[in-house]
């Protein structure tokens, strides 16, 4: 990064922290804290749309769908997320290695399970053998995506359906009194006026996401904790910078960030939950609406 | 149109069957100096085995890529086809040919070594707390013994512990530890006899890749004939480490 880090051994102490600060590995770390922040960006409103459909599968008068609603989300909120995180990206992987194999050779004659080993015919391997490095990173991206959405999502159904149930009731009879359908009722009555009830809850389940987040390692992406538990290790004289074990000022800088993502959500769900409850009839619309401070 | 898509996803993949030569990727660890690690200079994997095996690679006329992955879930994603070696200095050992195959070894069975705080009694090889990386030849050596055994994801945790007094002593091979007794000054020394275990370090392949791990057999055979695997075994492990 410097002019003057060819050769850090000779260097005084600054000019040696900032050519270690901005070396190959530290960037990686940089990076993967947008990596992080990305996933949460796009878990959240998956997750949240997962937790959605799940919510209305449980108050389907469907039985098959109702069933399909209340088996997810019991089973997965029962499972620890390790199993989930270690159980989707190979079985899902493989579930789709198998259906495009089924698909694009069905002259295939030898067996797809050998032993231990899983073959498909080459056409139907994802991703691709051959592909660039960012496309298998896409890849085990999306995957970690689809494994945190579906694990969270059994939360936030369970939460989004509480929420529903909380919508006083008069106000859906009313909305029957002037003839709506319970499609209609549903819509213009229950969701826009569920998600201050569902607020807290969604706001833990949000919560919990950010510190689920090194979990990722084990879904094959570098993390943040992986890279400070990497980078604070004692590196030998081995190393183009050797030094000590530094892994707690490491994790130290880990909670700083932590702690900050946390407060910066807690800032955006009070925000948030003030402007939902404007008009409700709940005891913080009413206060808003006496023009209290809020 | 529809063709058209179709080629242009034929060439952005490189999914023709024209293609002769699909990419090797190589699973390695990179925490495991000198065997693996990733440099912290260029961001990218380094070692012994990252040299050795873009040789074997450039001899057998492969494309070969790196991949890292974590150590306990290596040969969970060598057969579920995440990728199609391992080069982790991954000894060759007959519960994990119940899993997998191996190349021939490209590193002899070598000495492993404890290590341990200066004036730690001998006594605790027998009797303390001794740590070694999980799903490894030192972990099973030290379960099958009369000792405790502590296990850890990875290598430097062990050295952490046995520098906070966690455990008594760390088992490992002693081509890892020698750089860290090196540089401690005395603050880590070697405890008690080196233990030769396991049956030298070989290329983890899947059984049903005969014809990749016969590729890498014949590159590995002329290495060893021609020298030049001992003379990058000697260069990365010194003139004393055991040579074909």
């Amino acid at each position: 990064m410097f002019s003057f880090c060819t050769d850090p051994s000779i260097l005084p102490d600054w000019q040696w922290f900032a050519c270690l600060f901005t070396n190959a590995t530290h960037l990686q770390f940089y990076r993967a804290f947008g990596v992080v922040l990305v996933l949460l960006a796009i878990t959240a409103p998956v997750a949240l749309g997962m937790g959605l459909m799940g919510a209305l599968a449980l108050r389907s008068r469907i039985w098959p769908v109702s069933w399909l609603g209340r088996g997810y989300v019991n089973i997965v909120r029962g499972v620890p997320d390790i199993v989930f995180f270690l159980f989707v990206p190979i079985a899902l992987g493989q579930g789709i290695e198998w259906v495009m194999h089924q698909i694009q050779c069905p002259d295939w004659d030898q067996p797809i399970r050998q032993g231990n080993d899983f073959i498909v015919c080459r056409e139907a391997r994802i991703p691709p053998p051959n592909s660039p490095v960012w496309m298998r990173d896409a890849y085990a991206f999306a995957m970690a995506v689809v494994a945190y959405a579906l694990v969270f999502g059994a939360f936030a159904a369970n939460t989004l359906h509480g929420a529903m149930q909380a919508v006083p009731k008069a106000q859906i009879e009313t909305a029957e009194a002037y003839g709506m359908t319970r499609a209609q009722a549903f819509r213009r009555i229950i969701l826009p006026q569920m998600w201050v009830y569902a607020l807290p809850g969604l706001s833990n389940i949000w919560q919990i996401l950010i510190k689920a987040t090194p979990l990722l390692f084990l879904l094959g992406i570098q993390d943040i904790v992986y890279w400070a538990n990497f980078l604070g290790g004692e590196k030998t004289s081995l190393f183009t910078f050797p030094h000590p074990d530094w892994r707690m000022w490491y994790f130290l800088g880990l909670l700083v960030f932590y702690l900050l993502l946390t407060w910066v959500s807690e800032r955006a769900f009070a925000r948030l939950g003030d402007r939902l409850s404007r008009g409700q009839a709940t005891a913080a619309g009413e206060r808003i609406r006496k023009g209290a401070a809020p | 149109m529809k063709k058209t898509t179709l080629a242009a996803l034929a060439v952005l993949f490189g999914a023709s069957g024209a293609l002769a030569q699909d990419v090797v990727r190589m699973g390695s660890e990179g925490a495991y100096p000198p065997y693996n690690f990733i440099s912290d200079a260029t961001g990218e994997l380094d070692g012994f085995e990252r040299e050795l095996g873009d040789e074997l690679c450039l001899r057998a006329g492969l494309t070969c890529e790196w991949v890292i992955n974590d150590w306990d879930t290596i040969i969970p994603n060598l057969v579920a086809g995440n990728f199609d070696t391992i080069m982790a200095g991954m000894s060759i050992t007959e519960a994990r040919m119940e899993v997998i195959t191996f190349s021939d070894n490209y590193l002899l069975p070598e000495p492993s070594a404890f290590v341990a705080l200066p004036e730690t009694d001998v006594s605790v090889l027998e009797s303390g707390v001794l740590a070694a990386q999980s799903n490894t030849i030192q972990a099973s050596h030290i379960a099958d013994g009369s000792a405790d055994l502590l296990e850890f994801s990875t290598p430097n945790e062990g050295i952490s512990a046995v520098r906070n007094g966690e455990v008594d002593a760390l088992l490992a091979d002693k081509a890892f530890l020698a750089p860290f007794v090196a540089d401690s000054g005395g603050a880590l020394v070697f405890l008690g006899e080196d233990v030769l275990i396991g049956g030298g370090i070989g290329i983890g392949l899947r059984q049903s890749d005969t014809d990749l791990r016969d590729t890498f057999n014949a590159a590995i055979a002329e290495m060893k004939d021609d020298g030049s695997l001992n003379e990058m075994i000697a260069r990365w492990f010194g003139e004393d480490h055991p040579q074909f």
